[in-house]
């Protein structure tokens, strides 16, 4: 199943439930302002990089949002991937169903 | 002609995905013509309308980032950022666009526009206004 989420952790806890909801190994897409999520230096980034190392989740972050908000590569904690709306399609295409984490 | 008024316009929301953020510049810049007292507050996700390198690509979203450089010349010069939400984020006030505006009273010299204050700081400026608005 392919998790999406598109709110700010810092403003609502639409990734953090995702993450408790989601099985290991599962795709997690960050779009919109879920995208905010990826920056290192802050105080959600620790339970970020929890779900990639500890329960093997695959974080990824739309390329075309991040860039928009001004977020730079620099900026990003390393394990998240970044993909564009192809990558999209592709993760939708392999998963059976997609919950949007809204 | 009524008495100036001290208004603050206060964003706590991100710039995109609801359009809070847009709108309420969009009031700023028209009521600054009004010739206020003006200033702006950013806190929690609202410090992410300043940040800097926005850039809406080939998305067709209208990336209003460059906007908030226009608020010098309409005589918006106070821009409070909240440096708790600031470092919640793992942001630093040099990922803020360099926003000035030119002082009259010394010789139109430019000087930044965004201060970053305190919770406590911004409470007691809050406490100083006319008229509060939110976006």
């Amino acid at each position: 199943m392919l998790h999406t989420v598109n709110k700010s952790p810092y403003e609502k806890n639409s990734l953090q439930r995702c993450f408790e909801y989601a099985t290991d190994g599962s795709p997690v897409l960050l779009i919109e302002n879920g995208v905010y999520a990826v920056l290192a230096a802050g105080s959600h980034a620790s339970m970020v990089e929890e779900a990639i190392s500890q329960h093997q989740l695959r974080v990824y972050a739309l390329g075309s949002d991040l860039k928009l908000r001004g977020i730079s590569k620099e900026q990003m904690i390393a394990g998240v991937l970044v993909i564009d709306y192809v990558g999209f399609v592709n993760l939708a295409a392999e998963s059976d169903k997609v919950q949007s984490w809204l | 002609m009524a008495a100036i008024k001290k208004m603050m316009y206060i964003n706590r929301t991100a710039p995109h995905g609801t359009v809070y953020a847009l709108e309420g510049l969009e009031v700023v810049l028209i009521g600054a013509a009004f010739e206020q007292d003006v200033s702006m507050a950013f806190m929690d996700d609202g410090v992410f309308q300043l940040l800097k390198g926005q850039d809406a690509g080939d998305t067709g979203i209208k990336n209003f980032a460059p906007t908030y450089r226009a608020l010098g010349d309409y005589d918006v010069q106070k821009l409070y950022v909240d440096k708790v939400s600031l470092q919640e984020r793992g942001l630093v006030l040099e990922d803020l666009q360099h926003l000035t505006y030119e002082d009259e009273d010394e010789d139109y010299a430019e000087k930044p526009s965004i201060r970053l204050v305190s919770r406590q700081e911004l409470s007691v400026l809050m406490d100083q206004q006319d008229v509060l608005f939110n976006f």
